[in-house]
């Protein structure tokens, strides 16, 4: 059983003139094995923010508010060391890295998150049968890491690591915005796949409802202005569905 | 390509019109000459000398001999002779003339000429090997000719070590139909300096590949200039350089396109780590009036690791016919990209490993276009031995 616990976080990043902006304002949220919380909120609401700051990124500077797996306190980590305790990000836009093979980055990954080597045989045969269920073309392993993906193949590349890295509380960043409705599925059955084989806690950030068809949420959250502003079950995605944001944000003239 | 944030020149890769860079004067126009005398010594504001720390290479410029040598060493396949010639002979050879100070001073003072021949029709299954140690750091002349006979297949490897002041003047004459491929690798001491001019004569429908890879050396300059002598020519340029602090490594190519339907290919990069590292590239191309139906393409791409590197790279691509199959060049400055680092550490690869994987994966391309086995695999442990921050 693992707890990712998020406490009254506050982020800031550096804007262009050099001044710091405030963008996450006070979040809190507790995501343990097994579960599925879904973050829904307005674009630029802070949904990646708290996603990158979870895992480490740079650019965000936590200023207060505390990250604990399991109490360990993850802010004290470096982003590999996170990785390696056991927490994952799909990102939203991944990187592409020329001249690194998807098969050498996905080895390199295993090798540095179970720290050792995996079995070759085993191996090769775990990473095609992954392949083969997120319906990837087993050239794939051979092209560069991202370079030249499609939106969709990115995506799948990411859930693709995140079944063969088994970690134990994913964070997936809008997985499934570029996706037609059969990649949606594969994905989405891939995710489940992932849970089922570890028990991971995931923590699914999308704008639409139509990924939480196959992924049931446990949790909803809203996440409007750097905050979560209000919190349910699945019912809250139907209604967020049939309603939209309005209601969060501040009113307008003519409303 | 995200690795690469552009900066100058901009990221472009472009297929030519009149917006070119082209330079005032044009390069069919610089003096070539075998009299020292042809060529002033060198200020700095010259367009040749204007990157290069001139005030440090004084005794190379020098209009005297020396009668140092470099130790060589040599694996010669059967067949291969490794023999002298006068300077009369090699300027009887077909090999272009100097075409600065330091190869004019080069070819008049190496008191004669090393001449390497690959027999006609010859195909050599392992490479030639020449392996040239410096002892201490004076001045040596070298000058070396490469003959590669009609419809030899071969591979050549230049290996360059130790401490000198090395100029030297390599011709590569490769004959019709030859296949033909000249490595030079220079892993010398830091102190070390070398000046070369390094031209390559491509006969008829012959391919020569001439490939640079710079890794050690306080100052290494190489002029690489191809011309064809026939239509159906190939000359692929590759190149690949790693500059600490205090290295300067430049690389001026000049391809001269005055024959039909003939190719170049030139794929040039460079990471940069450490103050005051300081590489460049100069990728000259001319593409003569009698040129119809040239292919041709060069790219030169620079990693910057840590602040104080400065990278200059300069395209230069001139067109006398709009006969042509291709023209085009690309050029890119970045800095190291943190994204890719972030991204191979939020997959757990500790930010070393990390920072290894990108810098690999930045030279992969023009790495694996070598194709000489052991020449890959020795470049590869050199970057990674520079990237350990490792002493030479
Ligand atoms: N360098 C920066 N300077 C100023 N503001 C920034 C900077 N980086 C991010 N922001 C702002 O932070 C806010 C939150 O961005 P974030 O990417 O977390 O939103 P999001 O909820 O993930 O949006 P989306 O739904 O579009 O993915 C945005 O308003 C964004 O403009
Ligand atoms: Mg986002």
């Amino acid at each position: 059983m693992t707890t990712l616990e998020i406490k009254d976080l506050h982020v800031s990043v550096q804007t262009e003139e050099g001044s710091a902006t405030e963008i996450l304002r006070g979040v809190t949220l507790t995501i343990r094995s097994g579960e599925t919380h879904a973050i829904m909120g307005p674009n630029g609401s802070g949904k990646s923010t708290l996603a990158y700051s979870v895992a480490g990124h740079p650019k965000y500077t936590v200023t207060s508010g505390s990250v604990t797996l399991d109490g360990e306190d993850v802010l004290a980590m470096k982003v590999d060391e996170r990785a390696r305790a056991g927490l994952f990000l799909a990102m939203q836009y991944p990187v592409e890295v020329p001249g690194v093979s998807v098969s050498n980055f996905l080895r390199t990954a295993k090798t540095a998150i179970d720290g050792e080597s995996p079995k070759l045989r085993t191996w090769v045969k775990d990473m095609k049968g992954a392949m083969g269920n997120l319906r990837m073309d087993p050239a794939f392993a051979e092209r560069n890491v991202n370079e030249g993906f499609s939106g969709g193949e990115k995506k799948r590349h990411e859930i693709l690591q995140m079944e063969l890295l088994r970690p134990r509380i994913a964070i997936l960043d809008e997985t499934d915005s570029g996706l037609d409705v059969d990649a949606l599925r594969v994905v989405s059955e891939g995710v489940n796949r992932a849970k089922e084989a570890t028990g991971a806690g995931v923590v699914l950030i999308t704008h639409y409802t139509r990924i939480l068809r196959y992924i049931t949420p446990d949790f909803v959250h809203v996440f409007v202005d750097g905050r979560i502003a209000e919190e349910g079950g699945p019912e809250l995605a139907d209604r967020l569905e049939a309603e939209g944001y309005d209601r969060f944000l501040p009113e307008t003239a003519e409303a | 390509m995200s690795l690469l944030t552009p900066q100058r020149p901009a990221e472009g890769a472009h297929t030519h019109d009149a917006t070119t860079l082209v330079p005032s004067q044009s390069r069919a126009e610089r003096t070539t000459s075998y009299a020292v005398a042809d060529f002033p010594l060198p200020t700095g504001r010259e367009e040749e000398w204007r990157f290069t720390p001139v005030d440090r290479l004084g005794a190379m410029l020098r209009d005297a001999p020396t009668g140092a040598c470099l130790e060589w060493a040599q694996d010669l396949p059967d067949g291969v002779t490794l023999g002298t010639a006068s300077v009369e002979e090699w300027r009887a050879s077909g090999a272009p003339a100097p075409a600065d100070r330091a190869a004019a001073v080069a070819a008049a003072h190496s008191g004669g000429v090393a001449v390497l021949d690959i027999p006609a029709e010859a195909e050599l299954d392992t490479p030639v090997r020449i392996r040239l140690t410096g002892a201490e750091r004076e001045v040596v002349h070298g000058h070396l000719l490469v003959r590669a006979g009609r419809f030899s297949r071969a591979t050549v490897v230049l290996e360059h070590t130790g401490a000198s002041e090395y100029s030297e003047v390599l011709s590569v004459v490769a004959a019709d139909g030859s296949e033909l491929t000249v490595v030079t690798i220079q892993e010398w001491d830091d102190e070390s300096h070398h000046l070369a001019q390094h031209d390559v004569v491509i006969g008829r429908d012959a391919s020569v590949r001439h490939i640079a890879v710079s890794i050690g050396g306080g100052i290494v300059r190489i002029n690489t200039n191809a011309s064809y002598t026939g239509p159906g020519g190939s000359f692929e340029g590759l190149g690949v350089y790693f500059a600490d602090a205090g290295q300067h490594l430049e690389h001026r190519l000049f391809v001269d396109h005055g024959a039909p339907h003939c190719r170049s290919n030139v794929e040039y990069k460079g990471a940069l780590q450490g103050d005051t590292a300081h590489t460049v590239w100069v990728g000259d191309v001319l593409i003569r009036a009698s040129a119809e139906g040239t292919d041709t393409y060069e790219l030169n791409r620079n990693l910057i690791l840590t602040e104080g590197a400065r990278a200059d790279s300069v395209p230069n691509l001139e067109i006398e016919t709009g006969e042509i199959v291709g023209a085009g060049h690309a050029s890119a400055t970045g800095r190291f990209d943190d994204q890719q680092l972030f991204y191979l550490m939020a997959r757990g690869i500790p930010e070393d490993d990390a920072r290894r994987l990108v810098v690999r994966g930045f030279f992969a391309s023009v790495v694996g276009r070598i194709g000489v086995r052991e020449v890959q695999d020795r470049l590869m442990q050199s970057i990674e031995h520079e990237l350990s921050g490792g002493e030479r």
